[in-house]
């Protein structure tokens, strides 16, 4: 165990903190998933923190200039490079603070990206800035494509899926590749804490972050966003479909502490895939020979995570 | 009491951002930038510089990181070339337009391709319209003097912009000079401690990078235009105070054996000390040719270039890149342009020179004289020429 999460003490569904980082009103869709996370992982985080954002969906819904969503410090710099700004910021708060010139008052220092910003177009950014040790957490909300520019397919996009740029045809079924697996990329880092987490498990969620927060080094955590406008389902049904990721293995949540995987919940009785698939419209075209493979596929995918929690 | 040293440019940089008492650092190597980072991580390592020293994974990560630093109140410095200073590129107008103070030296080199590590002015001529303010050293002594300079007006409230001091790679940044290092005691009147308006505070947020809407970004554009034109002063000003301290005087543009000058040569850079001797060479057999330095790229000095200039009838402008299919170099259009329809302008011709490492020799100066007196008086077809280019 690590000595700083020693004194770690969950939040109680009773005894939520009132204060909002991030305020109503901002530009957000009906039913987003990933505002709604977001908002979670502020509420977790408090007062005393600095967020980097990259540029995407939760970065123009809260920043039309003269309007700001934000109550708490913010910068966002552009796409791919909200860990370098955080790394910057985070040592900027560390020589400060060594000759005197800021309070020795911890300041929690967050990098927030879409899969985009995370998985394919700012990778090399979070290695660097993992690689290096900076004292941050990177917060990834997975909505699964470039939503903010009109539903593109990421290397975050599932298997299957239609997209603007992964549109099923006579030659293809729409995403043809499987799901880029980010949180096992940020284990390869070693560093001492990743976990995945749903808005649909808040309690859950909002205990990863301000476990990712207490810990000295990098964190990651990894949080699946339902984004009713991309997907094609319908605005209240976002939890549920955030849950239903879990509860089908799509979508396994689990932390990693030091190398060491920890099932946050075992699924022993799985719904199957086909339930969460339906009412997608971006699944709607699949075949059920398709979705037999995607069922092979995921359970596949948990059973990994399983034998790793067994490993380690 | 400064010393005068025998030292590497690079390392007298370095040793300059110690004496401003850089507190970032974040950087990556590329050639011929690599000595100045590299003694600043030694000064780091041997707790000469209490600074954080973050080396990064690529130029475009060092000058975001330098963002994120600036914005939470660290003196921040940078360095990089060529390949690197384009993989910053879509950070520089970042960092400009959210009026951050870092300051960078770019050790100016040619771009790709072909590949070529040696030195000319391509790579900061693409980032010309970036919103920085910039610089030219052309010794190194200017090197170490112009650093200070540029974080005197960068973290100046009244400029808050980023700025870039230019050294030629090679030419500068790799020769041993006599420089004098100042005085920690002088540096510290001339450069007070940071203390921007606006920082990531979680005591008093702000939102930084917002979106900028039809409604708003043509007049976020327009100050920022505004602020880098008022920084014109203060660069000045702070030129001046420069003098009082250290007892060394810079001007936007560099005046050399102007009196009575008919043919003027304009450079930028370390090939004005090579134009120099060119000029007394010329003038010792009676013709009638000066030197301006252009200092101040940007904001671009026009009224001090037009006063500078005053009298000449002829302007070799030299610019060290080559803009393929466009109708001169970048300091040639400049200049055009702050003479048109300037009643008395003097006729200007354009010479490239200087590419990829190639030298600029005094014979090549006395050539484009030349060139442009005979140009004077029947106009070239092109306005601009290639100097030095080999026959075989």
């Amino acid at each position: 165990m690590i000595p700083e999460l020693e004194k770690f003490k969950g939040f109680s569904a009773k005894r939520l903190p009132k204060e909002e980082g991030l305020a109503s009103g901002h530009r957000g869709c009906q039913g987003c998933g990933e505002v709604l996370a977001l908002r979670m992982v502020m509420k977790a985080l408090g007062k005393d923190v600095i967020v980097c954002s990259a540029t995407g969906c939760m970065e123009i819904i809260t920043s039309p200039y003269p309007q700001s969503a934000w109550n708490v410090p913010w910068i966002h710099v552009a796409f791919e490079n909200a860990a370098a700004v955080a790394s910057g910021v985070e040592s900027a708060l560390k020589v400060l603070r060594r000759k005197g010139k800021l309070p020795k008052k911890h300041i929690d220092v967050v990098a927030v990206g879409g899969d985009g910003a995370t998985g394919d177009i700012g990778l090399q950014w979070i290695s660097g800035a993992f690689e290096r040790g900076h004292d941050m957490v990177y917060v990834c909300l997975d909505n699964e494509a470039y939503m903010n520019t009109g539903v593109q397919r990421s290397g975050c996009t599932p298997y299957g899926a239609m997209t603007t740029t992964s549109p099923p045809g006579k030659k293809s079924i729409g995403q043809v590749t499987w799901k880029k697996n980010i949180p096992q990329i940020m284990v390869a880092h070693n560093i001492p804490y990743v976990a995945t987490a749903s808005p649909a498990y808040y309690l859950d969620l909002m205990n990863k972050i301000k476990k990712a927060a207490m810990v000295n080094g990098p964190a990651y955590v990894h949080i699946y966003s339902p984004c009713p406008t991309g997907w094609g389902s319908r605005g209240e049904k976002s939890v549920e479909y955030a849950r239903l990721a879990v509860e089908t293995k799509v979508f396994p949540l689990y932390e990693v502490i030091e190398g060491k995987y920890i099932v946050s919940r075992k699924i022993t009785k799985p719904k199957p895939v086909s339930e969460y698939l339906k009412g997608q419209r971006r699944f709607r075209h699949l075949t059920e020979e398709n979705i037999a493979y995607i069922q092979k596929r995921v359970d596949e995918e948990y059973e990994k995570i399983l034998r790793l929690a067994e490993l380690t | 009491m400064a010393k005068r040293v025998g030292i590497e440019v690079s390392i007298a940089i370095a040793e300059a951002v110690k004496l401003a008492q850089a507190e970032v650092v974040a950087a990556y190597p590329i050639t011929p930038q690599t000595h100045i980072v590299e003694h600043l991580s030694e000064l780091v390592a041997d707790g000469e510089l209490d600074a954080e020293f973050i080396p990064v994974e690529s130029e475009h990560a060092a000058l975001s990181t330098c963002c994120g630093s600036v914005a939470a109140g660290a003196r921040t410095y940078t360095a990089t070339s060529s390949q690197g200073l384009m993989l910053m590129s879509e950070v520089l107008y970042v960092a400009s337009g959210m009026r951050l103070p870092i300051v960078m030296t770019v050790a100016n080199r040619a771009l790709s391709a072909p590949i070529s590590i040696w030195n000319d002015h391509q790579d900061i001529m693409t980032q010309r319209d970036c919103g920085w303010i910039q610089t030219f050293a052309e010794n190194g002594q200017e090197a170490v003097d112009l650093t200070l300079h540029a974080f005197r007006v960068a973290e100046d409230r009244k400029v808050s912009l980023p700025m870039i001091v230019n050294i030629d790679g090679f030419t500068l940044s790799h020769v041993i000079e006599p420089i004098e290092l100042p005085d920690q005691a002088d540096v510290d009147r001339y450069l007070p401690p940071f203390k921007p308006k606006y920082k990531l505070d979680p005591k008093k947020p702000i939102s930084m990078g917002p979106v900028g809407i039809p409604e708003v970004y043509t007049e976020a554009r327009m100050a920022h235009d505004q602020a880098i034109k008022n920084a014109k002063r203060w660069i000045i000003k702070a030129w001046d105070e420069f003098e009082e301290v250290f007892g060394r005087r810079y001007n936007p543009v560099e005046e050399y054996r102007t009196e009575d000058a008919e043919i003027v040569l304009v450079t930028m850079g370390s090939i004005s000390e090579t134009a120099m001797t060119a000029v007394d060479k010329m003038r010792d057999e009676g013709k009638k040719v000066g030197l301006l330095k252009i200092r101040l790229w940007r904001p671009f000095p026009g009224p001090e270039f037009r006063k500078a200039a005053k009298g000449a009838k002829v302007l070799a402008v030299v610019d060290r890149t080559l803009a393929p299919g466009a109708s001169s170099g970048p300091v040639g259009e400049e200049l055009r342009t702050v003479f048109y329809k300037v009643p008395g302008a003097p006729k200007i011709f354009n010479f490239i020179a200087g590419l990829g490492g190639r030298d600029v020799t005094v014979e090549r100066f006395e050539e484009m004289v030349d060139k442009a007196a005979s140009y004077a008086k029947k106009r070239p077809k092109e306005l601009y020429e290639v100097i030095g280019v080999r026959e075989k």
